[in-house]
């Protein structure tokens, strides 16, 4: 019903190959897309800067995790240093006096070089021993970015973000902030979601799947691992730029440390690997139910209702975090991605029990 | 640099590394039996810690008792954690059952502070604060203790598995579906394997705690034990004996002649290196078994 199927004839490749072959569903795409840049009008400033914005940069993250450890398969448990790399580099490129178009460009291309060096781990070994390598490569990349003085300006330094412009717009104000963290998460999210339809994503779907078996078929998968690597090297190093511009406004290590690496992969898996809905709801999730959590502890305490002391309640959204990650592992291991589809297709054919697909 | 100073740090590294054996020797012994990589080891030591502080200071009982009620109380953690969370997760992919332990990893680092105290407690173990001098060479006395407890510990773990039970955790280690047609219960056997790494994780907490403090930074001595088990190889009890020497004295005399020139922080650097360098040279580790992989 909601879903309406019939009267859905494609009659031209064209039209049954686009993104969203089914009506409801792209309208609901613009729907969220008008109520995205309506956002400042619905949301007060607060919600807008503290919650929406950091959302849609979390995303942008998490959808260039999730090309890589979802399509392409390759474990990493460095994105954070990753995302640190990029938001240095961008910093460093406008404090020369370039314009911040090209600090992203330039940002991102840093990123995708360095993240290439991750890869060649990936090149040996894979699985378990990915994820060590990748580990060890967060600790070195944080070592240096705090012990060499010309990247972080001496130990312990804060680097505020200059003042820029984006396209003759200046990146000042809480709306225009959003609406930068806005267009960049869109074009991330129109990225990957087109990825996926490309020889190049179907590339990676076979090195996932089974990385010998793409190499008989004539799938270079020495080739197309480092360009996973790299693409979303360079999508992670731009969101980490975005990040340390529209959100932070001033980085420090500790802002990408390991932690953040594990958080990145927890809104990943929750949302569902290689999904690109799921990246939204992850990070979505991952971000703001810990906080929502311990709000409602905060206020049932408030009331008197609950006994919880200040030291409890500021370590909640670490246990809230923790069981989310088990909880979805151990029921829902697809992730949100799954229950949204589950929801879909029951309304896709409404009033009867069992769809095809 | 003198010589007498180079020794020093040498004998404190080992002894160092021997108490990183005690923390690795938890994720080798699931490792072994079960397949699975436990990032939650750090954390149940952590939790150890904690246990054997609540129950010395805050219910007053003995030390010696209290390890003992810590040993039970991890080890039915240990075969808990392993029949509500691992098994259900047979037979998923490898990010799962990593993401899982550490989630649990994370839960424990907000249950175990959040419920008991986050402000570092001390656990007063009786071994003294004075160096043991031999020669010129000052040694830690708690390292020492800590250094024998890992090497007892690693020598029982040695001797167990040639006992009965062990070798049907070794049949486990092996094949799990032909370890099921002989008749060996492979859930069991996995099980007891986690039973043996919260003991293990007891041993460390203990230790570790009477040296550092007992609070949360204890779960950060996952990351040196990992390169542990790394460089030693994931399977392999000898192994962690011999990572945990190179990774304890590397640690030490690297950071003791680079540090005072790059400014602090080179021991996780010494530990990221090992473990980079063991995956990209030879990712099975010193003593590990070499999977072979068919298409």
């Amino acid at each position: 019903m909601f879903y309406r199927l019939s009267g859905v004839h494609h009659t031209r490749y064209q039209s049954a190959r686009q993104l969203w072959p089914i009506p409801a569903d792209r309208r609901i795409v613009w729907g969220l897309l008008a109520l995205a840049l309506l956002g400042p009008l619905i949301l007060s400033d607060l919600y807008l800067s503290s919650y929406a914005l950091p959302w849609l940069v979390w995303t942008a993250a998490a959808l260039s995790l999730t090309l890589l450890m979802g399509v392409a398969g390759q474990l990493h448990f460095g994105f954070a240093a990753v995302m640190a790399i990029g938001a240095y580099t961008s910093i460093h490129i406008v404090r020369a006096g370039w314009p911040f178009e090209i600090a992203l460009i330039g940002a991102g291309l840093t990123t995708a070089v360095i993240g290439c060096v991750f890869g060649a781990a990936a090149l040996r070994v894979k699985g378990l021993y990915l994820v060590m390598a990748t580990l060890a490569m967060q600790y070195l990349v944080d070592w240096v970015i705090i012990n060499v003085p010309a990247i972080s300006g001496g130990a312990q330094a804060t680097l505020q973000t200059p003042d820029v412009r984006f396209l003759f717009v200046p990146l000042e104000s809480d709306i225009s902030l959003y609406y930068g963290a806005l267009l960049w998460t869109v074009i991330v999210t129109v990225f990957v979601l087109n990825i996926k339809r490309t020889s190049f994503g179907r590339a990676l779907v076979a090195v996932r799947d089974k990385d010998y078996a793409a190499s008989i078929i004539g799938v270079n998968s020495f080739k197309y691992k480092l360009l996973a690597f790299f693409t979303s090297s360079f999508l992670g190093g731009v969101s980490g730029a975005i990040l340390a511009f529209c959100y932070y406004q001033a980085v420090t290590p500790e802002q990408f440390g390991f932690n953040v690496s594990i958080q990145l992969v927890a809104m990943v898996l929750v949302g569902g690997l290689g999904s690109v809905v799921g990246a939204y709801l992850g990070a979505g999730f991952v971000l703001l139910a810990p906080i929502f959590l311990t709000n409602f502890v905060a206020f049932l305490s408030n009331q008197g209702l609950l006994d919880v002391s200040t030291n409890l309640l500021s370590h909640i959204p670490l246990m809230a975090y923790g069981a989310l990650i088990i909880g979805f592992l151990l029921f829902e291991p697809l992730g949100l991605a799954k229950i949204y589809d589950n929801i879909r297709n029951y309304f896709l054919v409404w009033p009867f029990r069992h769809s095809r697909s | 640099m003198t010589f007498t100073y180079f020794l020093e740090l040498l004998i404190n590294g080992a002894l160092t590394g021997l108490m990183y054996s005690l923390v690795a020797l938890g994720i080798v012994l699931i490792y072994k039996s079960a397949g699975v990589p436990n990032l939650a080891q750090g954390a149940m030591v952590m939790l150890a810690a904690y246990l054997a502080w609540m129950f010395t200071t805050m219910m007053g009982i003995p030390l010696y008792v209290s390890i003992a009620l810590s040993v039970v109380a991890m080890f039915l953690f240990g075969l808990l954690a392993e029949r509500v969370l691992l098994r259900r997760m047979v037979g998923q992919p490898i990010i799962m059952i990593v993401m899982l332990t550490l989630g649990l990893e994370i839960f424990l680092r907000g249950l175990a502070p959040g419920v008991l105290g986050s402000s570092p407690k001390s656990l007063e173990l009786g071994i003294g604060l004075a160096p043991l001098i031999v020669g010129d060479i000052f040694i830690n006395r708690a390292y020492l203790v800590g250094a024998i407890v890992a090497l007892v510990l690693i020598g029982l773990s040695l001797l167990f598995f040639r006992t009965h039970l062990g070798t049907k955790l070794r049949a486990v280690s092996d094949d799990h579906i032909s370890s099921w047609s002989v008749g060996i219960s492979v859930e069991r056997a996995i099980g007891i394997s986690w039973g043996l790494a919260g003991i293990s994780a007891v041993a460390a907490g203990v230790l570790w705690g009477s040296v550092q403090g007992v609070d949360w930074t204890l779960s950060s001595l996952l990351f040196p034990a990992i390169a542990v088990v790394i460089l030693g190889g994931l399977d392999s009890i000898w192994g962690v004996l011999v990572g945990g020497l190179i990774v304890g004295i590397l640690g030490s005399v690297i950071p003791g002649v680079l540090d005072p020139i790059v400014g602090g922080g080179t021991r996780n650097v010494v530990t990221s290196l090992v473990i980079l360098l063991t995956i990209l040279v030879r990712p099975h580790g010193i003593f590990g078994r070499e999977d072979i992989e068919r298409v």
